[in-house]
This record gives structure tokens, sequence and C-alpha cells, in this order.
């Protein structure tokens, strides 16, 4: 039975293998941990598709391949057993010899063991593109879809060649095959990353300007005409966020990016090149909150399984704004302001190694424990990796928390294609003035970064009102 | 230089092939004595007798075979159909006997069959029509659809002066608002020319008729985006100006085959196979179209708002090919 790299999510065409679970020779039960993926979206550990022996791996360990990519192959329960038990079985003549010998080391080796296997894609050299109109928003329920489905296209993509094929156009590989480039290389900002003309045209000039320029002491990523196609694939040197290089000081430790690193870097810059990022900062009181938690906290405990966190109320509050307030849970698509339907809400979970954004689906629609326990879950998940790519994507609005860790306030970068993201400050006792007296209260402040392409000042201020209103109204009912 | 309508640019070109030529007839019902349903032949009756402007009954089949037969006889007759839907009364005629009869014996039908195609005018399902590819599959027929009113007048003459079966689609809808200076003098406009209506780099648009008037209109507004169009109006529909879509299309390399009529089996299908065949490797999107919906043309003023592609549907399809 061949394990293929499964599909994670409509949009994702490759993963890296970060880690085997198991050796060759190993016995694995269907839906036991096999290996782990890292992807665009998300980190996942994918399980074994049946019961058997794993017989051999075909892509080691920090390689990327393609999406439905064989990466190991294993022998059904009963195949295996008459194999090492018995004589090899006839028909199972040349994978029982595979097996037979004690297992193999797993191969370290850049040696693909099948030839259909693509080698390592190497990183894809993007140059960023002139500024122009941003990647269209991934789908997301609720949003109405493109009515003329021409331009939609096929997914399930299986070989380098076919996405290779998928990802440009007759006319950019007629292009390339006449200036002798390679589209893999190029960075595609059409539908789904294709390579378009403007992008070929791009690449071109890129080229030119740096053969043209002057020596440069040092390779600049970006301006490098064709990078190696052998790069190790699990360090894809030339993100549009990678910098500058620079040659180590002794005793330094060098250490490449990780995939989620790299994403999260490319991301980020992303967003900074797309949005226009505007903040405002509101102080709240939440001394009600913190009464809630010390007088209720133990019966929702009870109640929900799940504790009565600082971060639900917030959730519950940003939904009542975000209903009040539609255009906060919008995003640009082109010259279109698309309103979504439902209420996605992001919510940034730290991890040991990084960062992810768990979305709960229509948490518009939830009250407080559902928030709560959908939080909850969500983080537990993201911590032990077990999020599903859907459990990533199609938000509509994000929360993210620096006061966990004592910051007072925090400048989030906006979850592209959103439109705003709300930063929660830490809770601490204050001196404040109540009607001319000074009285000691747990303040928080809470920061919005929003994309002023959309929204503006006033609209931004008339959202953290609603936000703030919603969240003094929140009372023993409200549980 | 005169200010006409367009359908009084057809009206004028009529005129002018009658007075010049002995042997050009019109024939149709109610052309004669009411001049016309549309007043495409007003006055032609009073100027030229009742043996040249013909008044018929309701037969379709009867109009277009009795002007096979007087054009194999040497006359140059102009059949009209009161709405062009109507041709299907005659699709034997004019498949079977006109368009095959200079294969058959070399015999030249040099008739022209008009009438007013096409939706925007509330006039339902049998008065709306787009017929187009009823026709273009048969060899021996030649297809004109004007824009303007400049190319309804030249594009009737020269259908007038053809030695084979032309038909001629007017869309009604331009009929009273495009309005130009026409020349006095004597011209006519080549049948197998397109002409590029607005020059742009980002996307080519293909169409003809009332779909080059919404087309420039979607250019306008795209141009403020930042998209370009170039629109291409064919003008004549069988045979096509290959040449002129492969100018285009190469240039922009990306397209849209835009029509009125119903989108499967639509001359865009047809546009869009030319295009893959022949320019395939200067293609950096699909060709895509845009068309009516597979439904007969609605009555009801909303849905057959909704059932025409106009220029919006135009614009939202060319920004999805745009970021394609």
């Amino acid at each position: 039975m061949d394990v293929v790299m499964p599909q994670m999510g409509e949009s994702i065409a490759e993963g890296t293998i970060v880690k085997w679970l198991k050796k060759p020779g190993d016995t694995v039960e269907k839906d036991e941990p096999l290996f782990e993926i890292s992807t665009d979206k998300v980190d996942a550990e994918i399980p074994s598709p049946s019961s058997g022996t794993l017989q051999e791996i075909l892509v080691p360990e920090g390689n990327t391949v393609e999406v439905n990519t064989v990466v190991a192959r294993i022998a059904a329960a009963g195949a295996a057993k008459s194999a090492a038990e018995t004589k090899p079985a006839p028909s199972a003549a040349k994978p029982a010899a595979e097996t037979k010998p004690s297992p193999a080391p797993p191969p370290s080796g850049p040696e693909p063991a099948k030839p259909s296997v693509p080698s390592p894609t190497a990183p894809k050299a993007p140059p960023p593109p002139a500024p122009k109109s941003p990647p269209p928003p991934s789908p997301t329920p609720g949003v109405r879809a493109d009515r003329e489905p021409a331009v939609t296209q096929a997914t399930g993509v299986a070989t380098l060649e076919e996405r290779v094929r998928t990802k440009s156009s007759p006319l950019v590989r007629r292009m390339a095959a006449e200036h002798d480039a390679d589209i893999t290389q190029i960075h595609g900002t059409g539908i789904h990353g294709r390579v378009t003309k403007q992008d070929f045209e791009h690449h071109l000039e890129t080229i030119e300007a740096a053969t043209s320029a002057a020596p440069v002491a040092e390779p600049q990523p970006a301006a490098r005409p064709t990078p190696p196609r052998a790069a190790p694939a699990a360090a894809p040197a030339a993100a549009p966020a990678a910098a500058r290089t620079f040659a180590p000081a002794p005793g330094d430790r060098v250490e490449p990016m990780t995939v989620m690193r790299l994403k999260i870097a490319e991301h980020m810059i992303e967003s900074r090149r797309t949005s226009a990022h505007v903040q405002t900062f509101w102080e709240v009181d939440v001394a009600h909150l913190e009464r809630l938690r010390k007088e209720h906290g133990e019966q929702f405990l009870q109640r929900n399984g799940v504790k009565l966190t600082y971060t639900a109320f917030i959730a519950k509050a940003t939904c009542d704004a975000l209903k009040a307030v539609p255009v906060m849970n919008s995003s640009l698509s082109g010259t279109e302001i698309v309103y979504h339907g439902a209420i996605h809400l992001g919510i940034a979970v730290a991890l040991d190694w990084g960062l992810i954004v768990p979305v709960i689906k229509h948490a518009g629609d939830m009250n407080i424990s559902g928030l709560a326990r959908s939080i909850t879950d969500l983080a537990g998940r993201a911590r032990s990796k077990r999020l599903s790519p859907d459990e990533v994507t199609g938000g509509t609005f994000t929360i993210t928390n620096p006061g966990v860790y004592g910051g007072l306030f925090g400048c989030p970068i906006i979850n592209q294609p959103q439109v705003g993201i709300l930063g929660v400050g830490a809770v601490e006792k204050r001196p404040v003035v109540i009607e001319d007296a000074i009285a000691i209260r747990p303040m928080s402040y809470l920061s919005l970064s929003f994309d002023h392409r959309v929204i503006d000042g006033a609209m931004a201020e008339r959202y953290m009102g609603e936000l703030k209103k919603s969240l003094l109204a929140i009372n023993e009912s409200a549980l | 230089m005169a200010v006409r309508t367009y359908i009084e640019a057809i009206h004028d070109g009529l005129l002018e092939e009658m007075r010049s030529d002995p042997s050009v007839f019109i024939i149709g019902e109610d052309v004669g004595t009411y001049g016309g349903a549309f007043r495409a032949t007003a006055g032609l009756l009073e100027e030229f007798g009742e043996e040249r402007v013909v008044d018929t009954p309701i037969s379709e089949s009867g109009i277009v075979g009795l002007s096979i037969g007087a054009a194999m006889n040497g006359m140059r007759p102009v059949a009209e159909m009161q709405f062009i839907d109507f041709l299907s009364s005659a699709f034997n005629q004019v498949v079977n006997m006109a368009a095959k009869a200079r294969y058959r014996w070399n015999a030249g039908v040099p008739m022209v069959i008009r009438g007013p195609c096409g939706g925007g005018v509330h006039g339902g399902p049998f008065h709306s029509q787009n017929i187009e590819s009823h026709y273009l599959s048969t060899p021996g027929l030649k297809i004109v659809e004007p824009a303007t009113a400049y190319d309804a007048k030249g594009l009737l003459k020269a259908a007038i002066r053809d030695p084979d079966p032309v038909l001629y689609f007017e869309h009604k809808y331009l009929y009273r608002r495009i309005k130009e200076d026409l020349p006095e003098e004597d011209y006519i406009v080549p049948i197998g020319q397109a002409m590029r209506r607005r020059e742009g780099s980002d996307i080519a648009v293909i169409t003809f008729g009332a779909c080059v008037h919404y087309a420039l209109e979607a250019a306008e507004q795209l141009a403020k985006e930042g998209i370009s169009l170039d629109v291409l109006d064919l003008r004549t529909l069988l045979p096509l100006d290959k040449e002129a879509i492969r100018e285009s299309v190469q240039r922009t390399n990306k397209v849209i085959l835009y029509h009125e009529a119903q989108r499967t089996g639509g001359i865009g299908a047809e546009l869009a196979a030319i295009v893959s065949e022949e320019c395939f490797e200067w293609l950096d999107g699909p060709p895509v179209r845009v068309a009516a919906p597979d439904t007969p043309v609605p009555y009801s003023p909303p849905l057959e708002a909704a059932f025409l592609p106009g220029p919006a549907a135009l614009v939202s399809a060319a920004r999805r090919l745009h970021r394609y």
C-alpha cells in the first residue's frame, strides 16, 4: 500500500516531512501516527492509512514533496506476515525481498528511492513583486463565490510536472523556453500561485538588473537569477522575508529556519506590504470580569469542563462588536470589499516552536461557554499538532494576546486577508480616576490594528467603542 | 455628412442600392405599404413601386424560396424578416437551397436576408433572439452584424453586391440609440474584416453587435482600475477575420469571447476553439466566454435584464481573468 503526502487543504501543493515516527520494518496500526509534516498552513501528524509493516521510506526527513507523492510503502498485515514467516509469496516477491532484511537505516542521504518521486523542490526565489493588488482571499464559507466557473481550476495535482503546468500558462511556458528559465523558480502572483506573464517579465527584469549591476560583495537572494536546484528543501533560502546573508562570527550558532518560521516570516512581510496598518488603543476596566471569574469560575469549570478565561470574554465581545460594525469582518479582494457572512474568529496560539492561529468557525453564533470550549480545544490541539488544515484557514478576524506574557499592549500585524486584529494587553491593577476619586482597578489595554485601505479611523474607533461597551455589559446572565 | 441613426443607415443603404441597381428589390411582410415594422423600408414603395417593394403573406419559407428563385434568375433580392427569430421557418430554404446552390451547380444566389435580432427591448422569447449559431456551421453562407451606423450601411451595401447569400443581422437595441455622421458618398464595408474599436493591452474582448457598446462601456470602467481592454468588433461572423483575432490575442495574451446569444454552442465556443488551436502558446489564461445563460430570452423586464450579459458581467469576468 502506498502512503502519500496528503492534500492538506485545497491550496496546498506540497508538504515537508519533518519526522518519521516509524522505521522501516516497524509494524503500524491503521490510524496510528506515521509521520509528521509541515505545510504552508499547518503542522500535522499523519496517521497510517492501513495496518501492516512499514516497508520502505521513500522520502527522508526534511524533504519537501508534492501532494500525492508516494512517501512510503506499507505491506498489508497479512501479506507482510506471510512474507516474513514463510517463503516469499510469489505475487509479492519484490516487496518481500526488501522487507526481509533487518530494518534498513532510514535513508538519510538525498537519494529518492523511486524515479517518479520528484527531487526536493528547490526553494522558490520570489523577488518581491511590484506592489499590486493583494492575492485574493481564500474562499471562506459564507462568502459568495464567483458566479462563473470559467477561471476556477482543477485540484488534486499529482506530479511536479503537472503542478508546474497548472501554475503557469502556455504563454509563460513558451517565454520560459525562449529564455531558458525555470518556471518553478519564479514567484507566482496569479490565482493559486500561478506564474503570470507579469511575473515572468518581472523575473526577466530582475535578472537583467542583477547582471548589469556592479559587482556586489554579497549575493542578494532576491536578485539571484537561478538558485541552485538542489538546495536543501527544508531550508528554502530565499523567501520574501529572507534577509541578506552575512558571515557568522566565531562562536555564533547557525540554524536553518524551520518551515513554520519561514512561512511566518513570509506572511508577516506580505501583510506589512499589503495593508495600511494603523493602530488605536483603548483601556477597559475589567473588575467585573475578574469578579465573574472569581465567583463563577468553579461552577463554570464543572459545567463546561473548561476554565472561564478572560480570552472567552474578549472573544464574545469581539463577536458582538463585529456584528455591530460588519466592515471590520471583511476582506479586500482586488477592488471589492467582501463582507463575510459569518464570523470565523482566529485566536493566535504561541507554540514552543512558533505560532499558529486556529480559527473558531461560526464564533458569532456561540455564547461564552461555547467560545471557551472552542478556545481550549483548539489551543490544546495546536500544541499537540492535531489541528486539521480546515481549522487554521478561513478566519475573518483575529485576536492575539500579548498580555499573557505581561505586555501592556501590542501593535499586531494583520492576518491577511483580514482587515483587523485585536491585541489584548495584560490585566494589571492601576490607579484610575472614578468620579473624582482615585480607585485601584484591574485594567487592560486593548489595541486594534486595522487596514486603513478599508477602515477609516472613525470606523475603527466606533468598533472599539462597541467592543468596550459589549465587554462591560458581560454579566452572570451571559455565562 | 448627415447624422443618421442605425436604422436610418439601413434605410439609406437599401435606397442607394435600389437606385443604382435595378435588379435589387425588397420582399417581406409589411415592407411596402406599412414601411416595415421598424420603418427600415419607409418611403421605398412610393419611389420604386410594388414590383420592387413586395408585400407578402406571413410565410417566411415562401419569402426566402421566392428570393432564391429570383436570385438564380439574375435579381438581387433583399428579404426582410420582421424579426430574425422567424428565419427558422425558412431554415431548409436557407441551409439546403441557398447555401448549397454554389456548390451543387455553381449557381450564385446573390440574396440578402436581413432582420432585427437581439434583446434589451422587452421582446420576449420569440422577438429577441440572436440566431447566428444556428447558421455558423453552414458553408456557403455569409453572416454579418453591424455595431455602428457606418457599418450598418456599408455592410448592407456590400451584402447586396455579394454574389452569394448573406444573412444580415441588425441589433434592434441599436436601431435608434446609435447616431453617427455618415459620408454622403458611396462606400462599402468589406465582408470578412473585423475592426478594432479600442486598443488595450491586458485582455482582448472579441465581440460584435450591441455587445461592442457594452464592451466599450466596461472598458471605460475597467480602465479606472488599471485593467486595459482591447475591443475587437468582428462585424462579419462568417467567415471570421482570424488574422485580427490572432493579432488581438497575441498582443494581450488573454481573451474574452463576448456575445449576447446563449453560451452553449454559441459563436464564443467557436472563437475559443480558434484561439486555443491557433494562439495556444500566446495564452496567459483560459479563453473565457461571457454570454447569456442557456434559457430562452425571458419576457419579464427584470429577468431579461438578468439574462442579458451586459457591461457588469463583462467587468466581473475581466477582473477575474486579469487576476488569473
